[in-house]
Formats: C-alpha cells, structure tokens, sequence
C-alpha cells in the first residue's frame, strides 16, 4: 500500500516535472536552452549523496544489529546512488560543452561526484568478489561507512585545489520564481521516486533471500 | 598501555619478517625504480619539465608502492591463518590494528627514504627540507590507516590484488590532492604559511581515518 | 570452577544456512570431550566460536562463569588453541614464532618454558630453522606447542592428531596432562578420540546428535556415529 502510493506520487510529480522544465519555465538568456537540463542535475545530485547517506546509515545499523533487513537497504540505496551519480555526472558534462565548450571541467561538485562513482563502484567490486551473504553485508558496510565520511575531505580539497585556478560561475545572479519552482517540483519528485525505488528494491532483495533459502532447503530434502 | 605494547610487538613481528625475507623491500625499491625512469622517458628530463611533474611522480610512485607493501603484510597472516592465531590471544582487535598500522607506516617510510634520493638523483632536484618531511610523514599516516583496512578486506576476497587499489585510490583522493600541491609549493620556494591549508587536509584526513580505521577493524576480522 | 565450560543454546547461521543450531554442553574441569560429526556437522565452526574468532548468532559460551565476549582478555589468556591451520609464519624461525606468541600472551621466564616445549616435541635441533621448512607433522608439533605456551587451563583442538605419528601423539597427551586442564577435540578416528577422552559428543548437521552423560561404550559410540551419518 505504502508503494502504491509512494509510486503513484512519484509518477504524477515527475509527468509535472516534464511540463514545467520543457513547457512551463522560461529560457534562460546566457545560456539558452541546455540551461534546462540544470533542473534534473541539481535533483540527480542531491538524491545520489541522500542515497550515500543512507548507505552510510544503513552500514552502521547494520554492523550493530548484523541483521539482513539493513544491508538489503543499504545495497539497494547504494544501487540507485550509484545510477543517480552517473546521471548526473553524464548531465553535468552535456551542460559544461555547450557552456563552457568542454566536456569536464575540475569542478569541485563534479569532481567529487566522479572520486563517489568510483567509491561505489568499489562498494559492489568487494561485494561481487566475496563469498558467502554475511561477509559480503559486513564488507560492504565498511565500504559505505569510509565512503562516505570521506565525501567532505574530498570536497575541501578538489575545492582548495581548484581555487588555484580561475574560478567558474554558474549563475551570476538568483534564481528566477518560475525557475525556483521548476526546480523545487523536481526535487520532490526525485525525492518520491528515491524512496519509491528503495523500498521496492529492498524487498526484492528480502524476496530474492528468501527464495534462494527455499531453494537451498529444498534441495537438500531431496538430497 | 597493554594495547599499544601488544601493537609494538605485531610490528616488531612483521619488521622481522621482512629483515628475514627482503620480500618487500626489494621488489619495491625495484618497482620504485622503474616507475621513476618510465616517466621520465614519458616527461621528457629537462629540468623544466622535472620541475612540473616532480611532486606528481613522487606521490605516484608513494602511492603505487604503498599499494604492494600493503598487499603484502595481510597476506602474511592469512597463509597459515596466523590471523586467527592474534584472535584467539589476549589482545584487544584493535591492538591488531595498531599493529599492522604501524609496521605499514614503518615499511612505507622505509620505502620512501630509499626512493627521495634515487628520485633527488635522476631529477636533479633538492628533496631533502623540513616541510617535504612532515608532509610525507602526514600523508604516510593517512595511507597507512585506510590502506591497512582495506587490506584486511581484499586478502579475504578472491581477487585481493584488484581489490586493493579500487578501494584505496579513490579514498585517498584528498591526500594525495594535497600532498603533491603542497610538494609543489614547497618545491617552488614557498613558505610555510602556503602549505599550512594543505596540511590542515591531510592532518583531518589522519585524525578521521585512524580513528574510523580502528573502530571499524574488528568487524572485518571477526565473522 | 574457573577451568568448567558451559556453552547454551548456542546457534549461527551463514546467510540461510544453520552451521550449528541450538547445541548446549557443559563440561567439568579437568574433563577431556570428544567431538565427533561428519563433514560440515559443525565441529570446526563450534570451536572457532568457543575460541572467540567466530561470533555466534545466538546464545552463550562461558569458562569458569565468564563470557567468552565480556571477558575476552581474561577469558583469552587462559585458552589455547589448535586449528587446522599452524598460526605460525611459515617466514620466522619455530623459535621467533614461539617468542613471539609468548610476548602476546606475556609468558614468564619465556626461554625456559619454550626450550622445554621443545625439546618434549623434538623439535629442539631444528628450533633455528624457518618454520616454511618444516614437514607437516612438525608444524602440527609447534602449533600445539605455540597452544601451551602460556599455560592455559582450557584448550581447544581441530583434529589435533593429523600428521603427528604414534610418539609425537604421546607426548601432546603427556603434555596436555602436566596440569589439570578441561580439554575438547575433534578426532576423525572414533576408535583413537575415544580412548583419549572421558566423554565424547556427535554433531550432526549443526545439532548434538548424541551426547551421553558419563562415559559410554565404544560400540554405543559406533552406533550412534553410523546413526548420525544416516540421518545426515
């Protein structure tokens, strides 16, 4: 019931999210159209560090109680960060060529979203080469937790780094009305949909457990 | 106090290991070596050149060979399970730690005073200052604390010798951002006051990573 | 008391797999158990967690009233264990491994003791050679010399037997007996397990199958192990 509704929600925001980035919202006059593309990036980026974050506290919990129920969430929140970081990583760079006519620039967001993919990455490399359900729920979670607290040193320092070199602007002035609630209506659709695909994803990985249980005992009945 | 001798004593171990079996220090002086003089050819060795690339090569060349003496000092507690053998004595999980920690810091040490003045010579510049000697004893702390975690990882999945270097490059990300620009500054005749934010990065790094490194150890060990 | 052993309701699982479901005992001091069970009975995964480098899903081991995670320091230096697997770094010599050891569990008069076990096992000659070296059956003989280094009054033994030869199986028994200690094994032999210890138990499929109170015969012990093996 409860992801009925969070699924009916996430749907309607996000059809709302179509008209008002394309249809509903003005053009901004620097940049021109791709400008657009800004009100999915924002909410990319924002849901993919939520997500991290739940990793992180998904792993503690996890590490405290060792039960399956934590690293179900938090290797599904790790999944959908990880493919909400890689979509913002590809806007980001679709944004940068026609506005700053390159691909990737040293950004201090983008570059550290780019060290994050590769940390998550990581996260399911050690859980794909690790035998055994319980072993691969403790590493991960050591994985999710030094991840994670690492986001802010990673910052400060692509930060101080890039500091050295010209700055870049994105927008020179505040954000327009209709562009703020462009960009807020896509926020919470992002975020129902977040929460929509971990509880989905979640009990897929409690279905998948139990069914792999079955099998195992089955099979050693007839055996 | 019991802690800390029983860590020093777990050093002392793998110290002695190495004096028996100069497995680490001679293919990594080696690789060191080799490193160096590929990017030389690759970078060209005029002196203006060496001057842009020095500090970058260095941390490479730290960072690379930190990798294979880390690899190497849990391999040697998982041959005979030795691991197990620290476990079940009276000592304290994190003691183990300790002392795995600190003989990584002494052989990555070790490592890096025979590599500066075989780099000081095929560069033809000057490593030997105060400033370059605290930032590669701060950078040092900060591999050695997630690089021992992490090890403890990989020599438990199959493929310890991938797994290591995707987990730790990413996580050190910010040491190795300030370490090479703060090499780059000292290298440049800067004072002391420029590298302190750098520094400061690397310090934050030490002091978060040892003490997530230490609370979070026991987990991984223990199944 | 401090030397009696009392595991209750002990069970862990590897994801959905029951490695040891719900198994209690209880031994007296100086008694000597037996632990017997087919592959994957859970004879290994049990004595990994009463040497606390296993953690149990559920339940409690105490020695002498103490909890094997509470007390772990106290509980820890008066446990010596024998796996499968040496403990020894195959790189250092039998002596720096036994030194070694010694320091960790803060053995007095250190040279002497391990001189002493040692010499008991044969292995005395060869004391300054790298353990990487040394034959099976020699590296069985230090590993049970690195379990009693320090003493302990309990002592915990996987298959403690392979690779030693009918003297060196002698003198681990003569030494395990140079004072009282509560002592359990497991022996791929029943006939051998059986005369070395006062009281046996069978798991199978991670549950006590069968664990007499007193001594029973060995032909009951053949029984119910053959029972076990048919119900597994």
């Amino acid at each position: 019931m409860k992801r009925k509704i969070l699924f009916a929600l996430s749907s309607v925001l996000i059809l709302l999210s179509f008209y008002m980035v394309l249809v509903f919202v003005p053009t901004e006059i620097d940049m021109g159209i791709v400008q657009r593309i800004f009100y999915y990036h924002v909410p990319l980026a924002w849901i993919a560090f939520l997500a991290f974050f739940v990793v992180f506290t998904g792993s503690i919990i996890y590490l405290a109680k060792r039960s399956t129920k934590w690293d179900n969430i938090a290797s599904a929140s790790a999944e959908i960060g990880l493919v909400f970081i890689s979509l913002m990583l590809i806007t980001g760079s679709i944004w940068a060529k026609p506005a700053w006519g390159v691909w990737w620039i040293w950004e201090p967001r983008l570059t550290t979203s780019l060290v994050l993919w590769f940390i998550y990455v990581a996260y399911f490399i050690v859980r794909g080469y690790v035998s055994g359900e319980e072993r691969k729920a403790r590493f991960g979670a050591v994985v999710g937790i030094i991840g994670f607290l690492n986001v802010p040193l990673v910052f400060l320092s692509v930060t101080l780094w890039r500091t050295q070199h010209p700055p870049l602007t994105i927008f020179s002035g505040g954000l327009e009305p209709p562009m703020l609630a462009t960009l807020l209506v896509c926020l919470v659709a992002f975020n129902f949909l977040y929460f929509y695909l971990l509880s989905e994803r979640s009990m897929m990985k409690n279905d998948e457990r139990m069914l792999s249980q079955i099998k195992e005992t089955m099979a050693r009945r007839n055996a | 106090m019991k802690e800390l001798r029983d860590a020093f004593t777990i050093a002392s171990k793998d110290v002695l290991t190495e004096i028996r079996t100069r497995e680490v220090l001679s293919s990594v002086v080696i690789f060191a070596v080799l490193v160096i003089i590929i990017f030389n050819f690759a970078f060209g060795s005029s002196e203006q050149a060496a001057g842009l690339v020095a500090p970058g090569i260095l941390w490479v060349t730290f960072a690379f060979t930190g990798i294979l003496s880390l690899n190497r000092s849990f391999i040697l507690e998982k041959e005979e399970d030795c691991i197990e053998g620290l476990m079940v004595a009276p000592l304290s999980r994190e003691a183990v730690y300790l002392g795995k920690f600190f003989g990584n810091v002494f052989f990555i040490i070790l490592i890096q005073l025979i590599v500066i003045p075989i780099f000081s010579l095929l560069f033809n510049i000057s490593f030997f200052n105060l400033e370059l000697l605290l930032i590669t004893i701060l950078a040092t702390l900060g591999f050695a604390s997630v690089g021992t975690l992490f090890a403890a990882m990989a020599v438990n999945t199959r493929a310890r010798e991938l797994v290591l270097p995707i987990l730790f490059f990413p996580v050190i990300t910010p040491v190795i951002i300030a370490a090479v620009n703060a090499s780059a500054q000292v290298l440049d005749g800067q004072s002391f006051g420029a590298i302190a934010q750098w520094l400061g990065v690397i310090g934050a790094f030490d002091v978060i990573f040892i003490v997530a490194s230490y609370l979070i150890f026991s987990f991984i060990i223990e199944e | 008391m401090i030397n009696s052993i009392e595991v209750k309701n002990l069970c862990r699982n590897f994801g959905s797999f029951e490695a040891i479901h719900n198994v209690s005992l209880s031994i007296q001091p100086g008694e000597t158990m037996a632990l017997f069970g087919h592959n994957g009975a859970g004879k290994t995964t049990l004595l990994k967690i009463m040497s606390t480098v296993m953690k149990p899903s559920s339940g409690s081991v105490e020695y002498g009233g103490q909890d094997i995670h509470k007390d772990s320091g106290t509980v820890r230096a008066n446990l010596g264990v024998v796996s499968h697997r040496s403990f020894l770094y195959s790189s250092l010599t039998a002596y720096d491994n036994l030194v070694f050891y010694a320091k960790l569990y803060g053995v007095h008069d250190r040279e002497n003791r391990i001189k002493q076990l040692l010499s008991s096992l044969g292995l005395k000659a060869r004391m300054y050679d790298k353990v990487g070296t040394y034959s099976r059956g020699m590296q069985q003989k230090l590993s049970i010399a690195r379990a009693l280094l320090h003493q302990p009054g309990i002592v915990l033994m996987d298959e403690p037997e392979s690779g030693l030869d009918n003297r060196a199986s002698e003198s681990l028994w003569q030494l395990l007996n140079e004072k009282k200690r509560t002592v359990v094994f497991t022996h791929h032999n029943l006939e051998k397990g059986f005369a070395a210890a006062d009281r046996v138990m069978i798991l199978s499929r991670g549950r006590v199958f069968f664990a007499p109170d007193g001594k029973c015969s060995l032909t009951e012990l053949q029984d119910a192990y053959s029972a076990s093996l048919e119900a597994a």
